[in-house]
């Protein structure tokens, strides 16, 4: 991302941002029908917070999948941009996956780290992402070349628009406060499937 | 049943009946008796098949790709299905999603890692409580009916499924 390189920041340079709002300043900017997959807990819940689409999958269990659901999306509709919203304390258990998505290069998607350094739901525990390690250099270090903080809010947007027109995969770090969300997603996986699926034109 | 002498090794008919099936996306965890089909769905560009760092990161990229219309077979051994509960309770069955997996049996019939024989007590019981349909393949005039079958009821009742390759089938893994 070209505009990495214009504003470099380290994660302590990054802005501590509002989720809520991040996210939906990253929805107002999905014009076409781009899937989102929401990871476990607060992030699926300020995506559903951000207003309800037929092509947001939240996911309420499996902690850590967000990015592997995403890049499963992101190989079967190569079509289709495809964003994955996952928290510091989900991704620190999922490491892996950033080679796997490094090595499979899917072109549409990008992974957006929500990172304020704690287990926010659970009480506010300290994560690993709280105490030195950051995720976008673990990010590149894998083989994800294409991954930035996002210095502020006008820097996150332009590296969405970025990533909605030019080849990827992409991360996009972002340091968030920890606010209670607004809304709760209701707790209906298989209806929840089941709208996303349609929504992605797969069922009828 | 068809005559065993006149079939094909185990592999190539499970291959085959993955692609009468459209399973096209493999995401797999290595294992030494999966060689040969791992190897064989490599070789042929039907197939996209990759490793995957863990078990559950497999099952999650198999979920994603079902939703999006690519369905897909988890390869992994018994080990590795042991780390899987969690995932198939939070994800595949609530949200019905028909992830299919396909396990090679270590633990039993001439096992010699200790490890591989006390988790392997696990994998049954584990998917029973789940009431996980699962299969074993002992035959190979069997092998083509089971794997079939079971695709096709995973799919009609979206449910996930796991297809276990017994050493009876495949030789196992009888040495260190």
């Amino acid at each position: 991302m070209s505009a990495i390189q214009n504003q470099p920041v380290s994660r302590d340079q990054a802005k501590v941002m509002r989720r809520a709002d991040l996210t939906r300043r990253l929805v107002a900017r999905l014009k076409h029908e781009e899937a989102v997959i929401g990871g476990i807990g607060f992030s699926n819940f300020d995506l559903f917070g951000a207003g309800h689409r037929a092509q947001n999958f939240y996911m309420l269990g499996s902690m850590g999948l967000a990015v592997p659901i995403a890049l499963g999306v992101a190989l079967a509709q190569k079509q289709r941009r495809v964003f994955a919203l996952e928290g510091d304390g989900s991704l620190l258990m999922q490491l892996g996956a950033l080679g796997t998505v490094a090595t499979q290069r899917p072109t549409n998607l990008c992974i957006v780290v929500l990172d304020n350094g704690a287990y926010q739901i659970t009480g506010g525990q300290m994560a690993a992402s709280g105490a030195g390690t950051d995720l976008i250099a673990i990010a590149r270090a894998s083989g994800l070349a294409q991954s930035a903080w996002a210095a502020d809010e006008t820097a996150f947007e332009e590296m969405v628009d970025r990533a909605l027109t030019e080849d990827g995969p992409f991360v996009i770090g972002c340091r968030i406060d920890n606010a209670r969300p607004e809304k709760q997603t209701p707790r209906d996986p298989s209806r929840i499937r089941d709208d996303f699926m349609r929504g992605l034109g797969v069922k009828k | 049943m068809p005559d065993a002498a006149a079939l094909p090794p185990w592999h190539q008919i499970v291959l085959d009946t993955f692609k009468q099936n459209d399973i096209r996306l493999i995401p797999y965890v290595p294992d030494n008796v999966l060689r040969p089909l791992i190897e064989g769905v490599h070789a042929d560009p039907f197939f996209h098949a990759f490793t995957c760092a863990r078990e559950e990161e497999a099952l999650g990229i198999a979920a994603g790709a079902w939703m999006g219309g690519l369905r897909s077979m988890v390869l992994m051994q018994t080990s590795g299905f042991a780390t899987l509960a969690n995932v198939i309770a939070s994800l595949a069955v609530p949200a019905q999603i028909p992830v299919l997996m396909m396990v090679s049996e270590r633990g039993t019939l001439g096992e010699f890692n200790q490890g591989q024989a006390l988790v392997a007590r696990t994998m049954r019981p584990v998917m029973d409580a789940l009431a996980m349909e699962h299969h074993t393949i002992t035959r190979l005039d069997e092998t083509g009916f089971i794997v079939d079958r079971t695709i096709r009821q995973a799919v009609a009742t979206q449910a996930p499924a796991t297809l276990i390759l017994s050493p009876l089938l495949t030789g196992g893994k009888a040495q260190p």
